[in-house]
C-alpha cells in the first residue's frame, strides 16, 4: 500500500477476478453449510434423541460415540478437499497479481 | 522431581527468550515475529495456543466424571477450525497487519471501530487469562505442595512477562512450539499406557468404560442410571439439549474470534502459509482431542472416578468435613481409617492417571507439562492483549496513526507488564472462585462480538462503522449479562463451601452458555446498526477489501 495503488474497482470488475471469487464461493458456501449441518446434528441428536443415539453398534461402542468420532474424520476430509481446491485458487490469484504487476487493468 | 523438570522447561524457555530478544526490534518483530514463522511452525504454535490447561486437564477431568458428554467439547474444539480455515484465516492474513482490528478498520477507518475491537480483544484475553491463572494456582499447589497457590500465580505471571516483554512474538511462538511437542508426547505416552492395560484392544477398553455408571435426574424427576458411553450425564433435564447446542455455537464460532489465535496468522509470510498453519493445527488438535478420550475414560476406569481428588489431612480435612454436612459421617470414617479425606477435583484426572500408570517420575513429567501449558497460553494471551492496546488504542486512536516504531514497541512492552500484573492480582483475588465459566465466557464473547464484525466486513458491501460498533457492543454486552445471570455465575451453596458461585442466588437465565442467544444478537446488532446509517466511503472501499482478501494484492509483508 506504499507506492502505487492499483485500481481496485476495475480489478473487482475484471473477468478473471470474478471467476476466482465465483469459484471460491462455489466451494466455500456449500462446504460451510455442510459442516455446520453435520456438526449441529450431533448436539441436536444427542440432546433430543438420546435413546436412538444409545443404540449399540459394536460391543460397547454406540451410535453417539461413533457419530462424535466421525466428526473428526469429517473435519479432516473437508480440510483436505479445501486444500486441494485452494491450490487452484492460488493459481488464479497469482495470475491476477501478475496482471497488476504488468501494468494491467 | 516435578520441580527439576519444571526448572528445565523454564531454563529452556528463558534461553529461547534470550535468543529471540536479540531479533526483536521493530513493531513487526514484536507483534508478528517479523513474519518469519513457517506455516508448519505456526500450525504447531496455534495448536500450542489452543490446547490450554482447560483442554488438557479440564477435558480429561470432564470425561472422567461425566463420560460421553465431556467428549462433546473435544468435537467442537476441532470442528471450529473449519470456520477458521474456510472463512477467516486467509482474508485476515491478506487484509491485516498485526491485530484483528486491522481487518475491520480497513474500510471502516473510524476510531470507534478500533476502540471497540480493542475493548473486545482485551475483554476476551483477560477473562481467558484469569481462568488460566487461577487454574495455575490450584494446579501447582496440588502437584507441587512446596509452592502455594499465590506463589505459583506470581511465578507464572512473572515468567510470562519476561517472555513477552523481552522476546515478543518470536519467543512466545517458540515457547508454544516446545510446549505443544511436550504436551503431545505426554498425551500419546499416557494413551498408549492406558491401552496397554487392555491388551491394546479398544473394544475391551470401551467395554470397561461402559461398566462405569452415573445417575442423573431426568426431566420428569425420575432417577436414571446411564453408563459412561451414553450421553446425558452432564447435559440433561429441561434445558440439557439446548445447552449442548448453545455450547456448540460458542465453540464453533468463538474460535474464529479468539484474538490470540487470529494474531498468529500475521506471523507467517503469506495467505498460503496461513492455510498451511490451520491444516497442521487441525491435524495436531484433532489427534490430541481424540486421545483425550483415552485420558478421561482411562482415568475413570483405571483410577476410578471416586478416587480423583486430593488427599487432605489435619485442618484442611476438618474444613472439608464441615463444608459437607450431608457426607460428614462417611468422611470422618475415611479420615479415621486411612488418615486423610479425599477432596474431589476432576482436574487431577490426567495427573493421577499418570501416577497410576507411570509412577512418580511420569507424574512429575505430566505436572511439568501442565504447568508449561498454562505458561505458554498465558504468554500468547498477553501478547494479544498488549498488541490490541499498543497498536489499536495507542497508535491508531490516541496518536492518530503517527507511527513511531520505538515508541510503539515500548508501549506494547509496558502494556504487557501491566496486563501481566493485572492477571497476577486478579488471579490471586479470585483464586477460590469457580472460574471455569470464564473460558466459556471468552469463547461466547469472541463468537458474539468479534465474529459477526469480521465475517460481515469481508462479505457485505454495505457494512459500516455504525454496524461494527453496534454489533460488537451488542454481542459483548449480551454475552456478559447473560453469563452473569446463568447457572455458571449464579447459584446457591452452603456458606462453608470451598468453591462458590459469584452470585449467591438462583440463576435467571437457564443456559450455562449464552451463545444460542448472544451470537444471533451480535449479528442482529451489526445488521441493524448498518442499516441505520449509510456510509458511501466504506461501500466504495469494499472493492479494495474483496480484491485484497481474495488475491493477496498489497498484503503486508
Amino acid at each position: 500500500m506504499n507506492e502505487h495503488q492499483p485500481d481496485w474497482n476495475a480489478l473487482e470488475q475484471d473477468l478473471d477476478f470474478q471467476q476466482l471469487v465465483a469459484a471460491k464461493r462455489r466451494f466455500i458456501v456449500p462446504a460451510t453449510l455442510f459442516f455446520l449441518i453435520y456438526y449441529f446434528a450431533l448436539p441436536i441428536l444427542v440432546g433430543y434423541f438420546p435413546t436412538l443415539m444409545e443404540t449399540p453398534v459394536i460391543g460397547a461402542l454406540n451410535v453417539a460415540y461413533l457419530f462424535a468420532l466421525s466428526q473428526f474424520v469429517m473435519a479432516w476430509v473437508v480440510m483436505a478437499l479445501y486444500v486441494k481446491a485452494a491450490n487452484g485458487f492460488d493459481e488464479a490469484a497469482a495470475k491476477i497479481r501478475a496482471k497488476v504487476a504488468g501494468g494491467g487493468p | 522431581m516435578t520441580l527439576a523438570m519444571f526448572g528445565a522447561f523454564v531454563a529452556l524457555t528463558l534461553g529461547i527468550t534470550y535468543w529471540a530478544s536479540r531479533r526483536t526490534q521493530t513493531a513487526k518483530d514484536f507483534y508478528a515475529a517479523g513474519r518469519s514463522i513457517s506455516g508448519v511452525q505456526n500450525g504447531i504454535a496455534i495448536a500450542g495456543d489452543y490446547m490450554s490447561a482447560a483442554s488438557f486437564l479440564g477435558i480429561a477431568g470432564m470425561i472422567s466424571s461425566f463420560g460421553y458428554d465431556g467428549f462433546m467439547y473435544s468435537v467442537g474444539w476441532l470442528v471450529a477450525y473449519l470456520t477458521v480455515l474456510l472463512i477467516v484465516a486467509e482474508p485476515l492474513r491478506n487484509c491485516g497487519k498485526f491485530t484483528m482490528a486491522d481487518v475491520l478498520a480497513y474500510r471502516l477507518a473510524h476510531k470507534s471501530v478500533r476502540s471497540v475491537a480493542a475493548l473486545s480483544t482485551l475483554t476476551v484475553s483477560l477473562f481467558y487469562m484469569i481462568a488460566q491463572m487461577v487454574g495455575a494456582g490450584a494446579l501447582v499447589s496440588l502437584l507441587i505442595p512446596q509452592l502455594s497457590a499465590e506463589l505459583a500465580i506470581v511465578l507464572v505471571g512473572a515468567l510470562m512477562i519476561v517472555y513477552v516483554v523481552f522476546g515478543g512474538m518470536l519467543a512466545t511462538t517458540w515457547v508454544q512450539i516446545v510446549k505443544a511437542v511436550l504436551l503431545m508426547t505426554g498425551t500419546v505416552i499416557l494413551s498408549v499406557l492406558v491401552l496397554a492395560q487392555f491388551r491394546f484392544s479398544p473394544l475391551a477398553f470401551f467395554d470397561a468404560v461402559a461398566q462405569i455408571t452415573g445417575t442423573v435426574k431426568s426431566a420428569d424427576g425420575a432417577i436414571v442410571t446411564k453408563n459412561f458411553m451414553q450421553p446425558g450425564l452432564k447435559y440433561h433435564g429441561a434445558y440439557g439439549a439446548l445447552d449442548l447446542v448453545s455450547l456448540g455455537m460458542a465453540l464453533i464460532f468463538g474460535t474464529a474470534g479468539l484474538p490470540h489465535i487470529l494474531m498468529r496468522f500475521y506471523t507467517v509470510p503469506t495467505a498460503k502459509a496461513a492455510r498451511t498453519s490451520v491444516v497442521w493445527a487441525m491435524i495436531i488438535i484433532g489427534s490430541f482431542y481424540i486421545l483425550t478420550t483415552f485420558l478421561g475414560f482411562g482415568a475413570a476406569t483405571l483410577v476410578g472416578k471416586a478416587n480423583i481428588g486430593v488427599e487432605k489431612t489435619g485442618a484442611a480435612a476438618e474444613a472439608f468435613i464441615a463444608a459437607n454436612p450431608d457426607k460428614a459421617e462417611a468422611l470422618k470414617q475415611q479420615l479415621a481409617e486411612v488418615g486423610y479425606v479425599l477432596v474431589p477435583n476432576s482436574n487431577l484426572a490426567a495427573p493421577l492417571l499418570a501416577k497410576k500408570l507411570g509412577g512418580e517420575v511420569f507424574l512429575a513429567f505430566i505436572a511439568a507439562v501442565a504447568f508449561a501449558t498454562i505458561l505458554a497460553v498465558v504468554a500468547g494471551l498477553t501478547i494479544a492483549a498488549s498488541s490490541a492496546f499498543a497498536h489499536d488504542l495507542w497508535l491508531m486512536v490516541i496518536k492518530r496513526g503517527k507511527e513511531d516504531e520505538r515508541e510503539q514497541v515500548l508501549v506494547a512492552r509496558i502494556t504487557a507488564v501491566i496486563v501481566g500484573g493485572l492477571a497476577i492480582v486478579l488471579g490471586i483475588a479470585l483464586k477460590s472462585l469457580n472460574v471455569a465459566f470464564l473460558v466459556g465466557l471468552a469463547f461466547a464473547v469472541a463468537a458474539s462480538s468479534n465474529v459477526p464484525a469480521i465475517v460481515l466486513s469481508l462479505v457485505w458491501r454495505r457494512f459500516n462503522a455504525t454496524g461494527t460498533v453496534v454489533g460488537m457492543l451488542t454481542g459483548l454486552i449480551s454475552s456478559l449479562v447473560l453469563i452473569a445471570m446463568s447457572p455458571a455465575v449464579m447459584g446457591l451453596e452452603a456458606p462453608t463451601a470451598t468453591v462458590r458461585h459469584l452470585i449467591q442466588a438462583a440463576p435467571l437465565f437457564p443456559l450455562e452458555n449464552p451463545g444460542l442467544v448472544s451470537i444471533p444478537l451480535g449479528f442482529l446488532g451489526a445488521i441493524v446498526g448498518t442499516l441505520l446509517k449509510r456510509d458511501l466511503v466504506a461501500e466504495a472501499r469494499f472493492s479494495e477489501v474483496i480484491v485484497r482478501a481474495n488475491t493477496g494484492l498489497g498484503a503486508e509483508v
